[in-house]
């Protein structure tokens, strides 16, 4: 603990130096075949998050696959919350260790992509285009593939999927022609049926990410969600947002005295009875947990007439990775037809493709179209509008001012 | 004297070593950036504005007192059910099957028994499931805060279940050193009540062998993480759960508030300490009044049955959710309120299974290591003890006991900032110094009875057949001592089966055990996930202890006098 200043200043010399050293000698994604060759024998720490069983027997595919065809290991960091992976490079880059960082791949978006970016924490410069697999992905037609969170993502880090706000509801309870169609109805429809809504608590990113769609609802000027926070207004701003949760918290499941740890908690919550509409970030979510047997074939889905919040989620390496080649060896097969076909099947995971299907080689067209998406899905036009995420200053802010308000209400 | 008992003289301080060094050096650690000090995040500056910054978390102080609070009752109520039992039905056959079915619930990490209490009494649970619709009417859960309850009283239950069997144990571990049987005799014929009779005259020479250990509950249960994590209250948490939340969260600024609040921690449980110690001296003067009174309590079948009901309740609570784990393990759909799952499947283990490899063999090395060097250093410094008569003393218990009792979460952040500094962070090496921490104190205390309680004469014999005294230890006492050293090794083994914050903390999330995989996918809320690992967790400790209670008798099998 005790370092002398000298010493510190000698190490923090010597780890600058080694960075430059580190940094010139980044693998380079358009020499693929040394890349490969590099990655040959590496393991690399994919930091994701790990709450739900289907999307971790995913990553234990693509990395099965890695290591038969590639010679490449892959071992899922399963995290709780992704800003925990930002807090490993950050202590790691604060401590000098500039080379050999212990986290190779995060699974990020949003927030935690704009405050790595905004310290320097991801390998740069622009390595996404240059995958090989870059060709297929359907960057012109999807905005949020290149915007992230308001945020342009310059090619640091690489699209591996997309999302949509989805709500479900059990048609066995809940008829469909009652379920509600904004989020003014939502708070009609929860003061009417008392203890059968929630929402994960804040900072679960779905969570937040209701308070942001309830944000996008209320705002009375929209134009400021593409902004960073203006202080002065915030309060202002967001006292709409407040003043439904005030009246929405009574209602919630248990009082809102306790909150469902996140989604898939939900949709057990689903199951059990105990909520009547939940929601997901993901338009398959249903139809997968139908498959599972882990909901009842009743469940359907529904979304806002006036949209919902869409974005992507992306894979990003940081600065410092141990496995840079290893890393890009794992983007690159992530935004592969194969690996994309076999996400969007509800049956293993439902997570919406990335990829043009124009741009596609026929016989995999044909497999992506031949998808049973499942009973529970909505089919893409009847989606709605997809709604742009604020700028990532305003998830922080309403997630802490959450915190003051209700982190101790009982 | 050859090199193997030469080696015991070391044995002392390196033992010591072991528990108080991670000890004296993580409270410095967490010490040290509470005051600001923290040179690689920016702090040079020695500073209390952490703590001002900490006074001003809403709800800091609810937390605190919560976790208080949740300390004081775990121990009264697990104390008072245990001294009830033992002086209600000593001797008794009761008392002989109630041993037999309370032991086996030590080795239930505490999480399993969290998670299988949860499903036992949520309001979509089992006990609800039982009762609906035939009886509560319900087709749907009722909306009641049960789990998770803001007094935490569910946090409390699920702690009571597993500090019984352990204070019950420790008690048992103590009787044989007074005279009960003769004393309870005393107490009856001069026609005092049974529970008079015990806490007149036996529970104060009792209570002073088990206080370490009674003390070591308080502490456990003021600082507990993982069950807090499962059954705790949510808003806010009690303080340990907050400290996690800060300690992981990505503005690196939070870690002095981090350190600051384990800091606050350690006066918490001292607090729990001291208004324990007023507890007990409470309790001391009621009975002395109540003594000097000549109160005889000659009816007290209330109270009696009150204590059996209570530890009946706690096996029954922990089978009773294990068995329900299982079941959600291999379930397919499972609808409120159906009784049992409308199919089954074994998809849950099919898919966890490959994925259990690397966990499985953490765990299991982890707990292979870090239980052998725990035994070899109890062996050696026992071996150490017998030959000068010295350490028998409490100053040494204290020792030995103090990593139980000083809260874990207080020095674990130090020690997890010294081993990120040394570079030395999910490591094995230090995960299993790390585990050994928390396992060397159990096994010590689980072998040192028996070790003690070994007749000399056997030794006598063998110096007189010209054995020197490794060969002596190494072919009379060890053999003879082999029942006690294998229940040791499966204390060891379930302790370390069951570290949650070491593990999280020192192996960083790369180094995982079965433990730290149940309480992260608990997060997902699957209930066929964490029944799978859970019940892992479970299966784990109690095939140690099977193999320990099965293996003397094989490998024993033609020597007669060493078979029970």
């Amino acid at each position: 603990m005790l370092k002398s200043p000298i010493l510190l200043a000698g190490a923090l010399g010597a780890a600058l130096v080694l960075s430059q050293a580190a940094r010139a000698a980044d693998p380079d994604p358009q020499d693929w075949d040394a890349v490969l060759t590099e990655a040959k024998g590496q393991t690399v720490y994919f930091n994701a998050w790990g709450g739900s069983e289907n999307i971790n027997g995913y990553i234990d595919w693509a990395g099965e696959t890695l290591k038969e065809r590639f010679g490449v290991s892959v071992v899922h960091v399963k995290l709780d919350d992704t800003a925990n992976a930002v807090a490993t490079v950050l202590a790691e880059k604060a401590s000098g260790k500039n080379e050999g960082g212990s986290v190779d791949l995060i699974w990020i978006n949003g927030e935690n992509f704009a405050s790595m970016k905004r310290q320097d924490l991801l390998m740069a410069p622009d390595w996404t285009t240059h995958l090989p697999n870059w060709a297929y992905v359907d960057h012109e037609t999807k905005p949020t593939i290149l915007t992230d969170f308001t945020i342009p993502t310059d090619g640091l880090e690489s699209p591996w999927g997309g999302a949509k706000m989805v709500f479900f509801h059990d048609t066995a309870r809940t008829p469909a022609d009652g379920v509600p169609r904004s989020a003014a109805d939502l708070l009609n429809w929860a003061e009417r049926n008392p203890g059968r809504f929630s929402y994960p608590q804040p900072p679960d990113f779905i969570g937040s990410s209701f308070l942001k769609q309830v944000l996008i609802e209320t705002i009375a000027d929209k134009t400021r969600l593409g902004q960073p926070v203006d202080e002065a207004r915030f309060t202002d701003d967001v006292a709409p947002l407040f003043a439904y949760l005030d009246r929405l918290h009574p209602n919630l499941w248990r009082g809102g005295k306790a909150y469902p740890q996140n989604y898939p908690d939900m949709k057990q919550k689903l199951a059990d009875g105990e909520l009547d509409i939940i929601f997901a970030f993901n338009p398959s979510e249903a139809s997968a947990g139908i498959a599972a047997g882990e909901l009842p074939d009743t469940v359907r889905s529904f979304t806002f007439t006036g949209g919902t919040l869409g974005n992507t989620h992306f894979v990003a390496i940081p600065y410092n990775a141990a496995s840079k080649a290893g890393a890009l060896v794992l983007a690159n097969f992530l935004i592969s037809p194969e690996a994309q076909l076999r996400k969007q099947d509800p049956a293993v995971w439902g997570d919406p493709t990335v990829l043009s299907m124009d741009k596609l080689p026929d016989a995999d067209r044909a497999a992506f179209d031949a998808l049973d998406l499942g009973v529970a899905t909505l089919r893409p036009d009847e989606l709605g509008p997809a709604l742009d995420e604020p700028h990532p200053d305003w998830m922080e802010r309403i997630e802490g001012e959450w915190l003051k308000r209700y982190g101790a209400a009982n | 004297m050859t090199g193997g008992v030469r080696l015991a003289r070391l044995a002392p301080p390196l033992t010591l070593l072991t528990l108080l060094g991670p000890l004296a050096f993580g409270l410095a650690g967490t010490a040290l950036p509470a005051f600001g000090y923290l040179p690689d995040l920016g702090g040079t500056q020695l500073t209390t504005a952490h703590f001002a910054e900490l006074a001003a978390v809403p709800g800091i102080w609810h937390s605190a007192q919560l976790a208080v609070l949740v300390g004081l009752v775990t121990t009264l109520v697990s104390l008072g059910a245990v001294a009830g039992f033992v002086a209600s039905d000593l001797g008794s056959a009761g008392f002989a099957r109630m041993r037999r079915m309370i032991s086996p619930l030590l080795s239930v990490p505490h999480a399993a028994a969290a998670f299988g209490l949860a499903f036992l009494i949520a309001p979509s649970g089992m006990i609800m499931r039982l009762v609906s619709p035939w009886l509560t009417g319900l087709d749907r859960p009722p909306d009641l805060l049960i789990v998770n309850d803001p007094m935490a009283l569910s946090m409390m239950a699920g702690l009571i279940v597993k500090e019984i069997p352990f204070l019950f144990l420790v008690t048992l571990a103590a009787l044989p050193q007074t005279r009960h049987a003769e004393t309870m005799r005393l107490g009856r014929s001069l026609g005092y009540g049974r529970i008079a009779s015990f806490t007149y005259l036996l529970w104060p020479p009792l209570y002073r062998q088990v206080r370490l250990a009674v003390f070591a509950v308080v502490a456990y249960a003021t600082s507990v993480v993982d069950v807090a994590l499962i059954l705790g209250p949510h808003l806010p948490p009690t303080l340990p759960v907050r400290l996690i939340d800060w300690m992981n969260d990505p503005d690196l600024e939070a870690r002095f508030l981090a350190s600051a609040g384990a800091i606050l921690q350690l006066g918490a449980t001292l607090v729990a300490l001291i208004a324990w110690v007023g507890l007990e001296k409470a309790g001391a003067v009621l009975v002395r009044h109540s003594r000097a009174a000549g109160l005889r309590f000659r009816r007290d079948g209330v109270i009696r049955n009150g204590a059996r009901a209570a530890m009946l309740a706690s096996s029954a609570i922990v089978f009773g959710g294990i068995a329900v784990l299982a079941l959600w393990s291999v379930s397919g759909l499972w609808q409120f309120p159906d009784a049992l799952p409308s199919s089954f499947t074994l998809k849950s283990w099919m898919q966890a299974l490959p994925r259990l490899e690397g966990p499985l063999a953490t765990t299991l090395a982890v707990a292979g290591l870090s239980t052998l060097i725990a035994l070899a250093l109890t062996i050696l410094c026992l071996e150490r003890e017998y030959e000068t008569g010295r350490g028998r003393g409490g100053g040494a218990l204290l020792l030995i006991y103090l990593p139980l009792i000083v809260p874990q979460i207080s020095f674990m952040f130090g020690l997890q900032v010294l081993s990120i500094w040394l570079g030395i962070d999910a490591s094995f090496p230090a995960l299993v110094l790390a585990h050994l921490v928390f396992v060397l104190p159990y096994v010590f205390l689980s072998l040192s009875d028996p070790w003690r309680a070994h007749d000399r004469r056997h030794d006598l014999i063998a110096a007189g057949l010209g054995m020197n005294r490794t060969r002596t230890l190494v072919r009379i006492r060890l053999p003879m001592l082999t029942r006690a050293i294998l229940t040791a090794l499966a204390v060891g083994f379930s302790v370390s089966v069951g570290q949650y914050l070491p593990t999280v903390l020192i192996g960083a999330g790369r180094l995982t055990t079965i433990t730290t995989e149940a309480v992260a996918l608990a997060a997902g809320g699957n209930r066929r996930v964490i029944g799978v690992y859970a019940f892992l967790q479970t299966l784990l400790p109690f095939f140690a202890f099977a193999i320990a209670t099965g293996l003397p008798g094989l490998v024993f099998r033609n020597r007669r006098g060493l078979r029970v």
